[in-house]
C-alpha cells in the first residue's frame, strides 16, 4: 500500500495503451461502423423504394388486367355481332337462292306450258282444218283461209 | 491458509494477500524483491510493484489484441459475433462521449474506451478465486502476488493523476494560461472592481485549487476503495469458510492431516464452477446439476465449503456489478472532467 514508482510506470503504460487505441483501434472500428450504418440506411431506403415500386407495379398490372378484360369483352361482343351478321347474311342468301330457283322453275313450267299450248294450238288448228274440211268435204285452201284460221287459233 | 503448508494465522493470510510483489533497493543497497511488508515499506518511493505492472500490462495487451483483431478486419459487411460484441462496447463508449463531451476531439473517445475496457479487465481479475494465482506464484517461487491491479492504490492513482495532467493540459491549451488562472481565481466569488478581485484572489484560489485537486484524488481513490473492499471481502470469505476452521473441515483433515493442500481447493473449486458453468450453458439439467453439486460438496467434506462457495458465488455476482460500474464511473468522470476543461466558464 505504499505509494511508489509504480505510479510512473502505470502512467506510461496507460499513455501507451491510449495512444495505441487512438491510432490503431478507434479509427478503423468507427469507420467500419459508420459505413455499415450508412449501408443499412441505404438498404432500408432501397427496400422502401422497392415497396413503393411494387405497389405501383401492382396498380399498373391491375389496370392492364381490367383493360384487357374490357377489350376481351369488346372482342366477344364483336364476334357475336359478326356471328349474327353472318347468320343473317346466310339466311338472306338462302332466301334469295330459293326465290331464284323457284322463279326459274316457274319460268320453266310456264315455258313448257306455253310450248304445250302452242303445240296444242297448232294441233287444234290442223285438227280444225281437218275437221272443217271433213265437214265441208272440200279441201279448204289453207292459203286462202289463213286469216280466218289465225283468228280461230287466237281465239282458242 | 490454503496457500501454504506452514501454519498461518488468518491475519497473516490476509496480510499475505494484500502485499504487493515489490521490487526495489534493500536497506543494504542491493536491488531485489521485498520479502515482507516492512521490507517493502523501507524501500521508499523508488520501488516498483511488479505484480501490478505485470497484470496491468498483460490486461492492457489483452484489450489491445482483442480490439485490434476486430479493428483490422473491420468492414461494413455482416459482423461476426465477436465483432458485434466489440462494436457494442465501442458504440456504448462513443455514445457516452457524445452525450457528455460537447467539443470535437479525436482523443477523448479512444481515451474513454481504453480506460473503460482496461479498468474493466483489471477489475475482473477480482473474480478469479483469491488463492489460485497467488498459489501458482508461490509454487514457482514468487512470494507475493496481488493479481488485481486496481486494488493497488498506485495503479488507480497513477491513472487518476494522468487524467489530472490531461485536465490541466487541455485547460491551458483551450483557455490559455491566463484563462486558466482567471478560472482558478475568478470564482466562486466574483467581483467587478480591481479591489474586489484582489480581495477575492486568495480565497478563490484556495477553493478552486481544492476543487481541482479533489478531482484526481476522488477519481483514483473511488476505484481503489471499491475494488480493495471487494477483494478484502473475497479474502475474508476464503478465511472464514475454507480450510482449517475447526469442525467443518474435520472430514478432510482426517484424509489430508491438519492442512488441506491448496491444489485440492483449486480442484474442488474448479469442479464446482465447471458444474455451474455447464448448467448455465444448458448442458446439464437442473436435477443433475444439484446432484453433481451435492456430490462435490460431500467429497470436499462439508458445509463449510458449501457455505464458502455460495458466499463466494453470491459476492462474485454482486461484485460483477461493482466491477462494471466502477469502470464506467471512471470513464464517465474522465469524460466529464475533460469536457469541463474544454469549456469556458
Amino acid at each position: 500500500m505504499n505509494i511508489n514508482a509504480t505510479l510512473i510506470l502505470q502512467s506510461i503504460a496507460m499513455m501507451i495503451f491510449v495512444w495505441f487505441c487512438m491510432k490503431f483501434i478507434w479509427p478503423p472500428l468507427l469507420k467500419a461502423m459508420d459505413e455499415r450504418r450508412e449501408r443499412v440506411a441505404e438498404g432500408l431506403a432501397a427496400s422502401d423504394l422497392a415497396e413503393k415500386e411494387l405497389e405501383a407495379a401492382k396498380a399498373t398490372a391491375g389496370e392492364q388486367i381490367s383493360e384487357a378484360r374490357d377489350k376481351a369483352g369488346e372482342i366477344l361482343d364483336q364476334a357475336s355481332q359478326r356471328h349474327s351478321q353472318i347468320l343473317e347474311q346466310a339466311k338472306e342468301d338462302a332466301t334469295g337462292e330459293r326465290q331464284r330457283q323457284v322463279a326459274a322453275a316457274e319460268a320453266e313450267i310456264a315455258l313448257s306450258a306455253n310450248q304445250a299450248r302452242e303445240e296444242l294450238r297448232a294441233s287444234v288448228a290442223s285438227l280444225a282444218v281437218i275437221g272443217a274440211s271433213k265437214i265441208l268435204e272440200k279441201e279448204v285452201d289453207e292459203e286462202a283461209h289463213r286469216e280466218l284460221l289465225d283468228k280461230l287459233i287466237a281465239e282458242i | 491458509m490454503a496457500s501454504g503448508t506452514e501454519n498461518v494465522t488468518p491475519s497473516e493470510y490476509i496480510g499475505h494477500h494484500l502485499q504487493n510483489l515489490t521490487f526495489g533497493q534493500h536497506a543494504d543497497g542491493s536491488w531485489g524483491i521485498a520479502h515482507s511488508a516492512a521490507d517493502a515499506q523501507a524501500m521508499g518511493f523508488w520501488s516498483f510493484n511488479v505484480d501490478t505492472i505485470f497484470w496491468a500490462v498483460v490486461l492492457g495487451i489483452g484489450f489491445y489484441v482483442m480490439f485490434r483483431s476486430v479493428a483490422k478486419k473491420a468492414n461494413s459487411g455482416v459482423p461476426t459475433r465477436f465483432q458485434a460484441l466489440v462494436e457494442i462496447i465501442v458504440e456504448f463508449v462513443d455514445t457516452s462521449v457524445r452525450e457528455s463531451f460537447h467539443g470535437t476531439s479525436k482523443f477523448i473517445a479512444p481515451l474513454a474506451l481504453t480506460l473503460f475496457v482496461w479498468i474493466f479487465f483489471m477489475n475482473l481479475m477480482d473474480l478469479i478465486p483469491v488463492d489460485w494465482l497467488p498459489w501458482v506464484a508461490t509454487q514457482v517461487g514468487v512470494p507475493y502476488q496481488k493479481v488485481v491491479p486496481t486494488t493497488d492504490v498506485n495503479a488507480t492513482m497513477s491513472m487518476a493523476i494522468t487524467v489530472f495532467i490531461m485536465i490541466i493540459f487541455f485547460s491551458i491549451k483551450i483557455k490559455g494560461v491566463s484563462g486558466f488562472i482567471s478560472e482558478l481565481t475568478g470564482q466562486p466569488f466574483a467581483a467587478k472592481g480591481t479591489l474586489g478581485k484582489a480581495v477575492f484572489f486568495l480565497p478563490n484560489l484556495l477553493l478552486e485549487t481544492v476543487a481541482l485537486l479533489a478531482k484526481p484524488i476522488s477519481l483514483g481513490l473511488r476505484l481503489f476503495g471499491n475494488l480493495y473492499a471487494g477483494e478484502l471481502i473475497f479474502i475474508l470469505i476464503a478465511v472464514v469458510f475454507t480450510a482449517g476452521s475447526g469442525v467443518f473441515a474435520a472430514g478432510l483433515s482426517s484424509v489430508f492431516g491438519e492442512h488441506v493442500p491448496a491444489w485440492f481447493w483449486i480442484l474442488a473449486t474448479a469442479s464446482v464452477f465447471a458444474t455451474l458453468w455447464l448448467s448455465m450453458k444448458g448442458a446439464l439439467s437442473n436435477k443433475r446439476t444439484v446432484l453433481l453439486l451435492a456430490i462435490e460438496m460431500l467429497l470436499v467434506g462439508g458445509l463449510a465449503f458449501l457455505g464458502g462457495q455460495l458466499m463466494h458465488f453470491g459476492w462474485a455476482v454482486f461484485h460483477l456489478l461493482v466491477v462494471t460500474l466502477q469502470a464506467f464511473i471512471f470513464m464517465m468522470l474522465t469524460i466529464v472532467y475533460l469536457s469541463m476543461a474544454h469549456e469556458h466558464h
